[in-house]
């Protein structure tokens, strides 16, 4: 079997989203075999990863300047916040081209049963942000899960006496998607939010 | 030919029919392939050979946790490593697909395949739908409302498939919910944004449950024969409310209840008002008695009714004969009722899977059913006639 240096490896692999043991193994031994090509500019880029990359103080966001360069960004409106449960929907939004205001990372969503309560969130943090700058529209994208829209109705209930509109992003048709493939669920909850033309 | 038992005309191809159906590691399986026609399949052989896992394979092709509600590590093979797959080539409206569900190798979640390609459950939700009955339903009249919702909600699913979503949102957000109300000092905020959940969910799943229950019943109380009509009604707060309002009423008053039961519930370390109390009550007709009051062999008549009516239910709404599991029903039915049972099962039109120990459980039924014998995990071979056992490999290949 494989010696304590690559037992140690393939764990730590093992324990990456997506991979179990069998992938973790598989992909130790493509290191193993691509060293010079794969392995080592990996163990670089994880390294210098490590040290250099922070979680932005004001939004959340992952980057190595600090606060991160959506936030220093002069171009962007600041008027409007986009709050998202984690970095990865926030790059979604990204992608997307069609946001340009700022953000804010919840780190997670409310689950009890995971022990995660507003204070883990830092709500209170995003409210006095909200409070103290010159937000006037917060918009809510959590997912549509129970979780997801159990913590935006939550904020969205502390939000409640401040001077800002909330909302949050409408469930329903994808674009360029057919009636005929979608699940009853989202064909209904895109008839309750049918908009006129 | 009685009126209940009437088909819809000009649907062809309504018949869900598995043709070959794949185990890889699923329960006492280490690997099994057998290939059908699209008639009733009658499995025989002793018990603990494998015959209810053979239904409960297939019952994972429809939506939901199968028919024994195991989680997904139970239905692996012992040394298996928790890998495992239950694939079938089945034959329905939309003509032959190719699905396949189970654990893949690196994952613990279950994966789903249509036609080789990887889809989501609500893909393919619409796909299988199939009723069951298995010896421990027997007692569902006798024991708590729990099992009858249990029942309902699964034959509901069969013709509703977002009713599964709404109970599992609902369930989800409940148990957070009272995980909240444990703490000290709950933050009511949090408690308002579950409840929220809760009232959404909830409802809708009330207004399947009734629009369900209402086209069940009028199938129910029509039939004629052998297994009796029976009416059925739902027990339930939200149930009741929606008789005299809309769903959004509904909502605004099961999250004003909840609010107020608060405090109970943080005693009683439960949620005491809400849907999930809800119970199913079941009348013999034409005796006028409780289904709890009845024989033991006329409750499980009644229980049959009940499939059987839901059956033609899929059948009128979605033009679509389900897979019928049935395990181990006919064990307990005199003559009258095995005979009525295998004629509606034929007229039907649905491929019916039915197990029993003994081959002469199922005399009458020759000639209209495929039989296959199961002894210790393994197919001994396609059967022939009832009364004929050969030890042959016909359409059939299995590995063990």
């Amino acid at each position: 079997m494989a010696g304590a240096e690559i037992e140690a490896l393939i764990q730590l692999l093992a324990r990456l989203p997506g991979l179990g043991p069998r992938s973790a193994r598989r992909a130790a031994l493509h290191l193993l075999d691509k060293r010079e090509t794969l392995m080592s500019p990996l163990a670089q880029a994880l390294s210098t990863a490590a040290t250099s990359i922070k979680a932005c103080t004001v939004c959340g966001n992952f980057d190595t300047v600090e606060p991160c360069a959506i936030c220093q960004d002069r171009a962007r409106d600041d008027s409007i916040l986009c709050i998202v449960s984690d970095v990865a929907s926030l790059w979604a939004l990204e992608r997307a081209q069609g946001y340009r205001g700022r953000y804010h990372v919840l780190g997670g969503l409310l689950s009890a049963l995971d022990g995660i309560g507003p204070a883990d969130l830092g709500v209170d943090d995003l409210v006095s942000r909200v409070q103290a700058g010159a937000i006037r529209e917060v918009i809510l994208a959590t997912p549509a899960t129970v979780d997801g829209q159990t913590t935006a109705h939550y904020i969205a209930d502390r939000l409640s006496g401040l001077d800002v509109s909330v909302s949050g992003l409408a469930h329903g048709v994808p674009v360029g998607g057919e009636l005929d493939y979608l699940d009853d669920g989202t064909i209904n909850a895109a008839l309750k939010a049918r908009r006129g033309l | 030919m009685s009126r209940v038992l009437a088909q819809p005309e000009g649907l062809p191809g309504r018949r869900l029919s598995i043709r070959r159906l794949t185990l890889t590691d699923f329960r006492c399986y280490r690997h099994l392939r057998l290939e059908t026609d699209s008639r009733p399949v009658v499995l025989t052989g002793a018990n603990g050979a494998g015959k209810t896992n053979l239904l409960e394979a297939l019952s994972f092709l429809a939506p939901g946790r199968g028919l024994r509600r195991a989680t997904l590590a139970q239905v692996a093979r012992r040394d298996s490593a928790g890998i495992w797959a239950v694939a079938a080539v089945l034959d329905g409206p939309s003509g032959r697909v190719e699905i396949g569900t189970g654990i893949e190798p690196g994952s613990t979640r279950r994966a789903l395949r249509l036609d080789g390609e990887p889809v989501k459950a609500g893909d393919v939700a619409g796909l299988v739908a199939a009723l069951w009955l298995t010896p421990a339903m027997d007692r569902v009249f006798m024991e708590g409302a729990s099992g009858r919702r249990r029942f309902l909600d699964r034959l509901i699913l069969a013709i509703d498939h977002g009713h599964a979503a709404h109970a599992g949102a609902y369930d989800h957000a409940m148990r957070e919910r009272n995980r909240v109300l444990k703490e000290q000092g709950a933050d009511p905020g949090w408690l308002t944004a579950l409840e929220a959940a809760m009232a959404k969910h909830g409802v809708a799943m009330a207004a399947a449950r009734r629009r369900g229950v209402a086209q069940l019943d009028r199938m129910c109380a029509a039939r004629q024969g052998v297994f009796p009509a029976a009416r059925l009604a739902l027990m339930g707060d939200v149930e009741h409310w929606l008789d005299e309002m809309d769903e959004a009423e509904a909502e605004a008053r099961l999250t004003k209840a909840l609010v107020q039961s608060r405090s109970r519930d943080a005693g009683a370390g439960a949620t005491t008002i809400g849907p999930h109390r809800t119970d199913l009550d079941v009348r013999h007709a034409a005796k006028n008695l409780n289904a709890s009051d009845c024989s033991t062999g006329e409750q499980k008549a009644v229980l049959i009714s009940m499939v059987l009516s839901q059956a033609r239910v899929l059948l009128t709404e979605k033009g679509l004969a389900p897979l019928m599991l049935l395990d181990e029903v006919v064990a307990h039915l005199d003559q009258t009722r095995r005979l009525a049972l295998f004629d509606e099962l034929v007229e039907l039109d649905a491929q019916s899977w039915m197990t029993g120990a003994d081959q002469s459980l199922f005399d009458g039924f020759e000639g209209r059913a495929q039989f296959f014998q199961v002894a210790d995990a393994t197919i001994l071979n396609p059967v022939a006639d009832a009364t004929n056992i050969h030890k042959e490999t016909g359409n059939l290949t299995h590995e063990h």
